[in-house]
């Protein structure tokens, strides 16, 4: 633009981003993609305050004295840790960002079916957002995340009912996000793209759609009981006043439970997206794959007494609720082994998103199998509030939700923003985040098995050899943090620009330009070929494979 | 200026309402549909946690709570069940009238349909006064002193017990009194819509969606009057 020399270069198409400038063309936006980057930035702010607290734990797990903070300090750091990671992170992350960019251009069409309620949920994120930064500027909350009553309702004397209504209020950004994108898979489909030819990123969405808009407002309703029993000193969940604290975490994990397959699906989606293109084969088991992501979300509502074994439930319904989580595994476990057998004799290419990928699918399945041993009533009884479960749980959302979030936005990068992320920093940051993330939380496994309770700010001396490796591993997982923000923002302005297929992809977002113009496409798609043809794509060029067998 | 060029290309009648990422009307008044449709299947689980607490301590504080049940005015219920029920039927017809090009029947409907919703927070606000008069306001000033459990008219209700049934009485009519004045808040605007001239037989999704939403909050009612006021009423 400002070179002397532009007039050689050919005239820049006009996209989504250079179709306007100035902050109300944002603000006011209803683009599906340009609300998508208001949330990417959003959560990467929220990310690292977030990342934060977790950096002065770590450091306060250094020693095993509590000699940088205080008890009632760190009882704030991991309680607003949790919070702005899992409310403010980790549920809008895939679906706000990603989702938003892409699910209309996957399925065809301009804009999601609401485009206007699209924006107004980013603002309610925001104002649920600058409420939770100000109750952590103003005391922050020392309740743990789950803010279990009757403590948080009757003893701490921190500000529990601002933090419960940010909650409430981001919880209903997310209830839109999922309203829309139900109602845009159900009704703006491009002719031809049946429910067997959706992407299996769209069908992942769909069931945390569906967990968003069936969960989501029962754990409003609790924030609204919790702040009215502090507030007016009733006692709905007081034991003292004839309420029932086991109530209160019914109603918390009902929601609490299934948020967390709205962190892992849209990740699940990812990732098979990712394992079709650099395997250059079509998914195995389509339809399995795309059905075990409904059966999660069902499944996922009728587990959520399995974080109650210890508070007091009979022994029956834990015996059911310890089933019941079993059986989650098995849609699980149907896409982990989907994946392997579609790698089986692939072509594989080992780029960054793929490396992402396969560190989705170790740590996954960690993060998985340790799940079981919670879920097994013995186990759990003596694992239970120690450090094995931190670590099977940051495993889960860490390790699997987070890691194909990345993955996503290496491999989408180039359609987001129109140029090439540099590949060989990416793949050694992804390398980097892979073992700083092992280095963090392994040692929490052991350490949680050999006894170390959760949420205290000091321990034995025998701890500390394993809280110096994760503190350690933290930090190495922080540069591998920090380097795709730096090498990110630096391919904006210095990347090569991107072609509109770089991958070689299947998938309808690839037939746009890289970046998009505002309504994705020039006309609309008819869609004539089953999803992940890369049998198709890659066409003539590749040998036949004599059968076996 | 790409959103007339998007939506010139349909070529036919276009109808301004058409919202350029639509192809046709008849998608965007299924997704319109479709959307508050989903949207009440939030509201459904919003109250369910909220029938699930009542139910839990309706057996737990089975006495305590009818005989907390028998102090509300059944009678004032009763009578905002039968508004609320008016107030479907106008709805219907509001819609009714659009559908037949009818601009009298459908804004007289629209009407009665507000005043009606007027007529229940009167009453609703009359019955809350009461409650306070009595004392029964969960808080510091709560009493519920020396009331008999029905039935067992040698057995005092727990005063804390009959206050949880208080709490929940006030957070369940309060919420659904709530949503009855965003009611009127979205019929104020349908009415100023239909005052104007836009809906048409081809075209009131509004209505419609508006009225699904005002539906959903009587059905509420509907199962809140009972739950509240009738448990323990014996002839």
């Amino acid at each position: 633009m400002s070179m002397a020399t532009a007039t050689a270069q050919p005239v820049e198409r006009v996209n989504y981003l250079n179709k306007e400038y100035g902050v109300a063309s944002w603000l006011l936006t209803t683009d599906h993609k340009r609300i998508a980057l208001l949330y990417l930035l959003s959560i990467t702010l929220f990310f690292f305050i977030g990342g934060f607290f977790a950096l002065l734990i770590r450091l306060e797990l250094l020693t095993p004295a509590g000699d940088l903070v205080q008890a009632d300090t760190y009882n704030k750091l991991f309680t607003m840790h949790g919070m702005v990671m899992v409310f403010f992170f980790l549920i809008p992350s895939i679906p706000a960002v990603l989702g938003n960019f892409l699910v209309p251009m996957m399925i065809g069409a301009k804009d999601l079916a609401f485009p206007r309620i699209n924006l107004l949920s980013w603002y309610l994120y925001i104002i649920g957002g600058v409420m939770m930064l100000h109750c952590m500027l103003t005391g922050g909350v020392d309740t743990g995340w789950t803010f279990y009553t009757p403590f948080s309702t009757a003893f701490t004397n921190t500000k529990i009912v601002e933090a419960g209504l940010a909650i409430f209020v981001v919880g209903f950004s997310s209830i839109l996000t999922g309203l829309n994108f139900v109602v845009t898979i159900h009704r703006m489909r491009a002719p031809g793209m049946t429910w067997s030819r959706l992407p299996l990123f769209i069908w992942a969405h769909y069931a945390t759609s569906i967990i968003q808009i069936l969960g989501t407002p029962v754990i409003a309703i609790t924030v609204v009981l919790v702040a009215v029993e502090r507030t007016l000193h009733l006692g709905i969940f007081d034991p003292k006043l004839g309420g029932d604290p086991l109530l209160f975490q019914h109603l918390f994990w009902f929601y609490s439970h299934p948020a967390v397959y709205i962190m892992i699906l849209p990740s699940m989606g990812i990732v098979s997206e990712i394992i079709a293109c650099f395997a250059r084969k079509r998914i195995f088991g389509y339809s399995f794959v795309a059905l075990s992501s409904i059966a999660i979300a069902v499944f996922g509502f009728l587990v959520w007494a399995h974080h109650m074994f210890v508070a007091g439930i009979s022994v029956y319904a834990a015996l059911v609720f310890s089933l019941l989580s079993y059986g989650v595994a098995v849609p699980s476990a149907v896409k982990v082994f989907n994946w392997t057998a579609t790698l089986y004799k692939g072509s594989i290419r080992y780029d960054a998103p793929m490396l992402y990928a396969f560190g989705f699918l170790g740590l996954f399945t960690m993060g998985g199998l340790t799940g079981l041993f919670l879920a097994a009533l013995g186990i759990d009884v003596h694992v239970t509030d120690t450090y094995f479960v931190v670590a099977h749980f940051h495993y889960i959302m860490v390790g699997g939700a987070l890691m194909g979030y990345l993955g996503g936005m290496h491999f989408w990068w180039p359609k987001i923003s129109g140029k090439l992320y540099p590949e060989g920093w990416a793949r050694l940051a992804a390398l980097i985040v892979f073992i700083g993330f092992n280095l963090t939380f392994f040692p929490q496994f052991i350490l949680g098995y050999v006894g170390m309770p959760r949420r205290y700010y000091q321990y034995p001396q025998e701890f500390q050899v394993l809280n110096v490796l994760s503190t350690a591993g933290a930090t190495v997982l922080g540069v591998g943090y920090l380097l795709p923000m730096i090498y990110f923002l630096w391919s904006m302005r210095y990347g090569k620009p991107a072609p509109d297929n770089p991958w070689n992809a299947a998938g309808l977002e690839w037939k746009t330009a890289s970046p998009p113009t505002t309504f994705n496409f020039e006309e609309e798609p008819v869609v004539t070929w089953e999803a992940y043809n890369y049998d198709e794509i890659d066409g003539a060029h590749k040998q036949e494979v004599p059968v076996v067998g | 200026m790409s959103d007339s060029q998007a939506t010139a290309v349909q070529g036919e009648a276009h109808n301004p309402a058409l919202l350029h990422h639509f192809v046709t009307e008849e998608q965007q008044r299924d997704a319109s549909s479709l959307g508050m449709w989903i949207f009440l299947a939030t509201e459904v689980m919003f109250f369910g946690g909220l029938f699930c607490a009542y139910l839990i301590y309706r057996g737990w504080y089975f006495g305590d709570f009818g005989a907390a049940s028998k102090s509300i005015d059944a009678l004032l219920g009763g009578t905002n069940t039968a508004v609320l029920i008016c107030s479907s039927l106008t709805v219907v017809l509001a819609i009714w009238g659009a559908q037949t090009a009818r601009r009298g029947l459908m804004i007289g409907s629209l009407i009665l349909t507000m005043l009606f919703g007027l007529a229940f927070l009167g009453i609703k606000g009359k019955e809350y006064k009461d409650k306070f008069d009595e004392h029964h306001v969960p808080g510091v000033s709560f009493s519920f002193e020396h009331v008999p459990i029905p039935g067992h008219p040698d057995q005092y209700a727990n005063p804390r017990h009959a206050e949880i049934f208080f709490a929940l009485y006030f957070i369940m009519t309060g919420l659904h009194a709530l949503h009855m004045v965003i009611g009127l808040g979205i019929f104020t605007w349908l009415l100023v819509m239909a005052w104007k001239g836009r809906f048409t037989p081809q075209y009131h999704t509004p209505l419609e969606v508006g009225g699904l939403y005002w539906h959903f909050v009587d059905i509420v009612w509907i199962y809140l009057f009972p739950l509240l006021y009738l448990i323990d009423r014996h002839p």
